[in-house]
């Protein structure tokens, strides 16, 4: 006959805490905090005791006081007799201003490259081979200066275009100058303008909102959205009867027509740069720093998503390809509805580290003297002020709440294209 | 029946095939003119190569090499082909060379106690920094190349200890004690390893050198250099330059980085949470900011956050900087190579009864590492490339330098020499390094292709 005894009583010991891997965890986890509170403690002590014998407390109270400095290149109003906290919205928004536009010429270049580098033709393979080695293996900011020093050192000087036999001449049908001072382009002018809405007051997030474009954009989103119904009817119709609608003219017809409209009732004209003494006036100038930047990071990050687009077509395997021919699918057709979608898939993650780097890489700005956030608020202002850490810290927050917003955007676009898995 | 048959009953002889296909012309018509659109691409590209050849072609090599000043090389090329324009005046890397190699880097540090490297002819110019690069490659050589003898990893212990005592000078009893410090922590845990256990063991090996390192070390060191003096000759920080910083710099950075990078990676995939978002918390920090802002840190900041009164040397602020910069990039390098790994090699490591550390070192870093390298060897390579930017915060590497040299009457406005010698030198480095991963590829590829 057997007994049945209960299970010694498990008392509490100390050394449990280590040898148990139940409360192991805890443990550690409980000395990692511990010593990272103690780290962040001793931090804040020394940096309070440090500026308290420095004689400046923290305090973003200067983020008030006048600038004192000129910023040339400017999406919005803008001038000395501003705050350092305008200065340095001014510096965010160019900031803004040459990651867009780098991310859609880096995207441009990036994918035509890539595709070329997979082409059948030797010649053209290696030449782009050789660009895109020759970019990913020597520093960006020595492409950036590089940039800026052809920009400066190669091009004709505004004076050039003078006189009745000029050395130099305006590009594509006389609206461009392209100078050593920057590029002058035409700017768009609306003739029946509706004016502008002021944003903000007078505070100095303050910027104007043209509603000449706010209408075009607006009308041009509702063009899309027709265009997105006439292509849903013409599926549903396919679904149905096997037979696809031609949708190409009404859907031509949609993207244009409401534009041009709004264009012709707003007057829309291009204001032509002109030269007027020794500069050119009129247009939109866009300062040689801004073009410098663009191009390099551009043509920088192009050679990163190239390899990125050739990597995600080379991962579709060949048997797709060959299912779709032998379904009878031509070879445009192949690429558009399966061979990409999947690429897609391979694409978006590192493609968008890639946008993330190249907004990070438009900091190195302040080399070429472009003047974006770091220029500003991490620059000049940093060094009238003499706010070090305030003046840091914001300009490491604006840049992680930039990063964070791309990332949200993409990864949001990412698990919309994701394959769906059961 | 009549014997005719119908079929031919003995083979035709193989027959060559066209000319047009095989050889030169074959691979031509194959791979360059293959349809029209091909044909077009392919006149493209020629004119484009010869427009890029003829341009650059007579530029590097219709050029002046020997000249003091761009107005004595702008003289020369009138002179010789009546035109300043289309020819390289490489005159300017003739003359400051040592400079974008050493930056101010003394080529004869004074000496006050010992005749190294002095210059009374007894040992070559530069005869430190180039000491500590030729031992830089004997160090990393067994560490890229198994086949080489196992000895030479002594070379590799010693290095991170014998190569600031080379390039910064001073007494070498302090890089000495330094590394007592790591030999103190190693015997402490083998010792009490078998008496105490395995707790006591760790934590005395991590706090007896801390002891040891924050109130020994530099008593013994005084000591001991009082007793037997060895040292030489101090090189201030200021001095560095060229492109034995970008070295310097990216060595550091890369070596320190693996390591703390993989302690990253594990902390963020651990079950533990608060372990997991201290980790995740750092590396997305890291990783959402700008390398500059991190090297304003370094330069304007980092004293402020420390002891009052502390004073540190600007390259190890940088480093500091760098390093963790690199490491939260490599943390999710190595991230990639985890998750990449089947849960089986996880739930088998466990069957066998390993522990934690030992599942690690023993089953799934190898695997994880050895996925993970293209993307460890391009950190890298972005690293050694981003050391570039301590040229903003005042550092005189290469790009900074190029502004020094442009600086001086004699070279102001030379470019294009010196951004192409900085980007030739940069494209050495990086590409080697690309190729050494390709190899390091194949020869780890164990699976079936």
């Amino acid at each position: 006959m057997t007994t049945l005894t209960d299970p010694p009583k498990e008392s509490f010991r100390l050394s449990m805490l280590i040898y148990d891997t139940r409360y192991r965890s805890m443990t550690i986890q409980v000395v990692a905090m511990i010593g990272f509170m103690l780290l962040a403690a001793w931090l804040i002590n020394n940096t309070m005791t440090n500026l308290a014998t420095l004689g400046k407390p923290v305090n973003l109270g200067f983020l008030t006081d006048r600038a004192g400095y000129d910023i040339n290149q400017r999406l919005v109003d803008y001038s000395n007799n501003d705050s350092h906290l305008r200065a340095a919205f001014v510096g965010l928004l160019n900031t803004l201003l040459v990651a867009f536009l780098g991310c859609i010429t880096a995207t441009i270049i990036g994918v035509l490259v890539g595709v070329l580098r997979l082409s059948k033709n030797w010649l053209v393979a290696k030449i782009m081979t050789v660009y895109v080695e020759m970019f990913r293996n020597v520093p960006v900011l020595l492409w950036i200066v590089l940039a800026m020093a052809i920009l400066i050192e190669s091009l004709p000087a505004p004076r050039a275009f003078r006189g009745a036999e000029p050395e130099a001449t305006m590009k594509l049908f006389d609206t461009v100058a392209i100078t050593n001072r920057g590029v002058y382009v035409p700017e768009p002018l609306f003739s029946n303008s509706l004016g502008n809405i002021h944003l903000f007051g007078s505070s100095s997030l303050r910027f104007d909102l043209s509603v000449d474009l706010l209408v075009l954009a607006i009308v041009f989103g509702l063009s899309l959205f027709g265009i997105a119904k006439v292509n849903a009817r013409a599926h549903r119709i396919q679904d149905a009867t096997g037979d696809r609608p031609k949708t190409i003219w009404i859907n031509l017809g949609l993207f244009f027509v409401p534009s041009v409209i709004t264009l012709i009732a707003l007057g829309f004209h291009l204001g032509y740069p002109e030269l007027k003494g020794f500069n050119f006036t009129g247009g939109t100038h866009m300062r040689n720093s801004l073009i410098a930047l663009w191009l390099a990071l551009s043509l920088y990050t192009a050679a990163f998503i190239a390899e990125i687009v050739r990597g995600g077509i080379l991962a579709i395997s060949h048997g797709q390809t060959e299912a779709a021919s032998a379904l009878g699918l031509r070879p445009g057709k192949t690429m558009r509805l399966v061979i990409l979608p999947q690429a897609l898939r391979v694409i978006i993650p590192p493609l968008i580290s890639n946008y993330l780097n190249l907004t990070k890489n438009s900091s190195l700005a302040i080399a070429v003297g472009y003047m974006d956030i770091t220029g500003t608020l991490g620059g000049i202002t940093m060094n009238q002020t003499g706010r070090e850490l305030e003046s840091v810290l914001m300009l490491m927050g604006c840049y992680l709440l930039i990063s964070l917003s791309i990332s949200s955007v993409m990864n949001w676009y990412n698990n919309r294209v994701k394959l769906v898995e059961r | 029946m009549s014997n005719v048959s119908f079929v031919r009953t003995e083979m035709l002889p193989e027959q060559m095939p066209p000319g047009s296909s095989v050889g030169f012309i074959g691979w031509v018509r194959a791979n360059l003119f293959d349809g029209w659109l091909n044909s077009v691409l392919t006149v493209l590209s020629l004119a484009f190569i010869f427009y890029i050849l003829s341009g650059l072609l007579p530029w590097t090599f219709q050029s002046v090499w020997n000249a003091a000043s761009l107005n004595e090389c702008r003289d020369i090329m009138n002179e010789t082909w009546g035109s300043t324009h289309g020819h390289a005046c490489w005159g300017v890397i003739n003359d400051r060379w040592l400079q974008l190699l050493y930056g101010f880097y003394p080529p004869y540090p004074a000496t006050p106690t010992v005749n190294v490297g002095d210059g009374t002819g007894l040992l070559p110019a530069f005869f430190r920094p180039n000491l500590a690069f030729v031992l830089l490659i004997v160090a990393v050589a067994p560490v890229l190349f198994t086949s080489l003898p196992r000895p030479l990893l002594i070379v590799s212990a010693a290095y991170p200890f014998l190569m600031p005592w080379l390039l910064w000078g001073g007494s070498v009893w302090g890089p000495l004690m330094v590394a007592a410090g790591f030999a103190i922590g190693f015997f402490a845990y083998r010792i009490l390893h078998d008496i105490a256990g395995g707790l006591v063991a760790l934590i005395a090996a991590i706090v007896l050198p801390i002891i040891w390192w924050m109130f020994l070390a530099s008593v013994v060191a005084t000591g001991l250099e009082s007793i037997i003096s060895i040292s030489l000759p101090e090189v201030d920080s200021r001095k560095f330059g060229g492109f034995m910083l970008s070295i310097l710099i990216g060595v550091v950075a890369i070596g320190c980085s693996l390591p703390l990078g993989i302690l990253l990676a594990l902390g963020r995939q651990s079950d533990l949470l608060i372990v997991k978002s201290l980790c995740v918390g750092f590396i997305e920090f890291i990783r959402g900011v700008p390398l500059i802002t991190l090297l304003f840190v370094a330069s304007v900041l980092l004293n402020i956050f420390l002891p009052p009164g502390t004073e540190f040397d600007i390259i190890l602020r940088v480093l500091i900087m760098v390093t963790l910069f690199a490491a939260a990039y490599m943390a999710e390098v190595v991230r990639g190579g985890l998750a990449a790994l089947p849960k089986g090699q996880y739930e088998g490591a466990d069957s066998l009864g390993l522990n934690y550390w030992q599942a690690q070192r023993l089953i799934i870093m190898p695997q994880a590492l050895k996925i993970s390298i293209p993307g460890i060897v391009s950190t890298f390579i972005g690293v050694f490339k981003d050391t570039t930017l301590v040229s903003i915060i005042g550092l005189l590497d290469p790009l900074g330098l190029s502004n020094a040299i442009r600086a001086d009457a004699a070279w102001n406005g030379v470019y294009w020499e010196l951004f192409a010698f900085i980007a030739f030198l940069f494209f050495i480095f990086c590409f080697s390094m690309s190729r050494y991963s390709m190899y390091l590829e194949r020869k780890l590829h164990t699976g079936h292709k």
